[in-house]
């Protein structure tokens, strides 16, 4: 990949302006970049007051940080948003198709296209859900694709997470905090609007009431806490939802309803949005120890009593091993060949695929199957020999636990340095609602962006920062 | 209303309260220091700020600047200025959803400036302007309060959190100074005494109330009349509880329930209206202010019972 030129969304491969950033660059060099860096400075006081900071994980009197935000919007004509979103809507209609299917039928396992054993082995298959019908059919009301762009026309899924998506409270704190700072921006452009998320969220949710919701549907989002490190986006997606914002010691079951404790006393909960992990969710069903969960809900659950937004279960589709298979699966259950590419993916449980790897580490991304926010990776191009011996070990020891994927050659977008517009690489996660009545993406997204020159790391536990993302009206 | 919301509110206005009464008792003690030598008056100061026990416990023998210090920015102190405007933006942050953007951003903003001016030991010249500059946040978030919110429950808890607080505040500066308020064959009018009274006063911010409601004649009487059954006077114990009585009143009509918390604040609210400050003497001023105290922490642990914070 090195040797090839990498493409560039603003600049493409050949320093060609694309169409797209023609507004921004010529309104970027009538900027006197010193009042530029000062509304870089501005950025990051006006998240400081409006409290988008989170907490570092096993550091009790950390700092509260925040995520580098980076002034230079991403740019995504409508052309390429519509190509996109049908290939997004096709592949999470298909993830609810199968969820649907694996807790029911299995007709993929008897049709022969998913191997028994990628769900019987998976800790990420639930059998508590067996059988168990969520309302209006809908597993995944909250789906974030990670995309990423190799070139004009190329876009990869690198992930689908089909839990508890995190996030989309910085698309629409960065889309503010750029209207704030740069209204003359919009004025020139014509950006599509995020706003109308938490609206679409509630109604979305509300769909899904379950038969036992008699009037209009109470939601509420179950959060771990504030010393969660999401525990901003929590409160924000519950206020700007106009929803009550619980925790677990909140919560019990009354009369067959999961009910919240209110000043007036217990009162029934028909949609819980739940931001914790399934794991947690029901200390008698799964980890007795919890103490973020409800006990008992899980029967509530399945006796029709409240929906639980998303289904437990759901990472049972974004599992990383299930993941090589979600061309088979798109094609399975919509009849259409996949509209958007999955990374070629070798799974390491495969003998052969195994000795690949191993031949070949220098040049390949090695990941956990369960692992998340970029830790107990290896990416071979840029780890040293001892690195890649060491991970080599890990890997013949425990060759399940693994999957590995060629580096792309991600695309970049310029930041704003104190050296002016400099180019990082960057990847994308839409925001994708289901509900009985369709599927609704958010034109534009999260796009995270590696901060550092040349790095392919966009997790912000690990110095990635997040840019605001147009998709522009034709 | 979520139980645990409307515990929030109340610490959150709780919090808030306490950190303008602690920094208000460090500018009066702090005044006194330079009228008077010695470093006896932090004692009693810290009494009635109810940290002299962890101030023995981690600081040892009073001396102003430590004293000062722990009042202010100690974390180890719970009641401490620093300590206070943390807890009553942690308990924003929890109840963030009830607040409006306006309330929400003062009292981050409140937070994130106190911690900046206290993240070192501060000066004793910096000392007025710093407290002055902390008391102008938290009053910020007092007056978006005030110019935002709904007048609904929400509204009514943040209410009983603040003049609880209040009350409680003002009958613990009583309850420590009563015996400077006592008619003594000893030192009636001496400089002593007027030095002592004017602690009081300044204490709670009334020195120019009292001037208005009673003239330049500042006698013992008349203050224990001003802070205890003044309708007028904001932090005067009679004012606190009829607001207290009134915003659980709003309450009650708001859910359609009379609970017992409310029988206890009209009970008190009716003994502070109908008595009189010579009753008062007579019965022995320290007595009463010792049974107003223990009605006040009575009504606030039935509010947190009637109303469901924790369980």
């Amino acid at each position: 990949m090195s040797d090839e030129k990498i493409f560039d969304e603003m600049w493409g491969r050949d320093e060609q302006l694309r169409d797209p950033y023609a507004n921004f660059q010529s309104w970027f060099d009538g900027e006197d970049p010193a009042r530029l860096r000062a509304k870089q400075r501005e950025a990051d006081d006006l998240f400081r007051l409006t409290g988008i900071t989170f907490n570092v994980y096993g550091r009790q009197e950390a700092e509260e940080r925040l995520i580098p935000f980076d002034i230079v919007p991403r740019v995504i004509a409508q052309r390429e948003w519509q190509k996109l979103s049908r290939g997004i809507e096709q592949r999470v209609r298909a993830i609810n198709a199968f969820l649907n299917d694996i807790y029911g039928r299995q007709e993929i396992i008897k049709a022969g296209r998913l191997p028994q054993e990628m769900i019987a082995k998976n800790a990420a298959f639930l059998p508590q859900m067996i059988g168990v019908h969520p309302p209006g059919g809908v597993y995944t009301h909250i789906v974030g694709i990670d995309l990423v762009r190799t070139d004009d026309n190329e876009f990869y899924v690198l992930e689908d997470n089909a839990r508890t998506p995190s996030g989309v409270s910085y698309m629409l704190e960065n889309r503010e905090t750029m209207l704030h700072m740069f209204p003359e921006l919009f004025a020139k452009n014509n950006v599509l609007p995020v706003s109308t998320y938490p609206a679409d969220l509630r109604r979305s949710l509300a769909a899904c009431a379950p038969p036992a919701c008699d009037g209009p549907p109470t939601v509420a989002v179950l959060t771990p806490g504030i010393y969660n490190s999401a525990y901003f986006e929590h409160s924000f997606l519950a206020d700007q939802m106009g929803a009550e914002l619980v925790e677990g010691h909140d919560l019990r079951v009354v009369d067959g309803r999961v009910a919240m404790r209110t000043t007036r006393g217990y009162q029934p909960i028909d949609v819980l949005y739940r931001r914790v992990d399934d794991d947690f969710l029901d200390p008698l069903n799964f980890n007795p120890d919890s103490q973020l969960g409800v006990p008992g809900i899980m029967d509530v659950y399945r006796a029709g009593g409240i929906t639980i937004a998303n289904a437990p279960g759901s990472g049972i589709a974004d599992d990383k091993a299930i993941y090589s298979y979600m061309p088979e699966i798109v094609e399975f259950y919509t009849g259409e060949r996949p509209l958007l590419q999955n990374v070629p993916t070798w799974r390491c449980s495969d003998k052969e695929s195994l000795q690949y790897v191993l031949d070949n580490l220098a040049d390949l991304v090695v990941k956990e199957v369960h692992g998340s926010g970029g830790y107990g990776m290896l990416i071979g191009p840029t780890a040293s020999k001892k690195e890649i011996a060491e991970f080599r070990k890990k890997l013949e020891a425990r060759p399940g636990n693994y999957i590995a994927q060629p580096t792309l050659s991600l695309s970049t977008v310029p930041i704003f340095t104190n050296k002016g517009l400099s180019p990082r690489h960057v990847d994308l996660r839409p925001f994708v609602l289901v509900s009985p009545e369709g599927i609704n993406i958010t034109p534009g997204g999260l796009t995270r962006v590696a901060l550092k020159k040349g790095s392919l790391v966009v997790n912000s536990s690990q110095g990635g920062g997040t840019k605001d993302t147009w998709v522009l009206e034709d | 209303m979520l139980g645990k919301t409307a515990n929030g509110l109340y610490w959150m206005f709780r919090s808030l309260e306490r950190a303008e009464n602690t920094s208000r008792l460090i500018e009066t003690g702090q005044r006194i220091g330079l009228t008077r030598s010695g470093n006896m008056e932090w004692g009693s100061v810290m009494q009635t700020a109810g940290v002299a026990e962890g101030y023995a416990a981690h600081r040892g023998e009073i001396a102003q600047d430590q004293a000062i210090d722990w009042m202010l920015r100690d974390t180890d102190n719970p009641s401490s200025v620093l300590s206070s405007i943390a807890s009553a933006r942690q308990n924003a942050r929890m109840v963030r959803t009830a607040l409006t953007t306006d309330v929400w951003e003062a009292t981050n903003a409140a937070y994130m400036r106190s911690k900046e001016l206290l993240a070192r030991k501060v000066p004793e010249r910096d000392l007025p302007n710093t407290l002055k500059l902390i008391r102008q946040r938290t009053a910020l978030v007092r007056g978006a309060t005030h110019g935002t919110m709904l007048r609904n429950d929400i509204y009514d808890f943040a209410r009983i959190g603040t003049f609880l607080e209040r009350a409680d505040n003002t009958a613990r500066i009583l309850d420590v100074k009563y015996y400077v308020l006592l008619p003594s064959v000893f030192a009636v009018g001496s400089t002593i005494d007027n030095v002592q009274w004017e602690t009081i006063l300044r204490s709670v911010s009334a020195s120019g109330g009292y001037r208005m409601a009673y003239g330049n004649q500042v006698n013992a009487r008349d203050i224990a009349k001003f802070l205890i059954l003044d309708k007028r006077m904001p932090r005067s114990l009679n004012f606190c509880v009829s607001k207290l009585r009134d915003n659980l009143g709003y309450l009650a009509s708001d859910y359609d329930t009379t609970l017992p918390s409310h029988e206890i604040a009209d009970k008190l609210a009716q003994r502070l209206s109908l008595h009189d400050i010579d009753e008062i003497f007579e019965y022995g001023l320290h007595e009463y202010i010792q049974t107003i105290l223990a009605s006040i922490g009575e009504l606030g642990a039935q509010i947190e019972q009637d109303y469901r914070f924790y369980v």
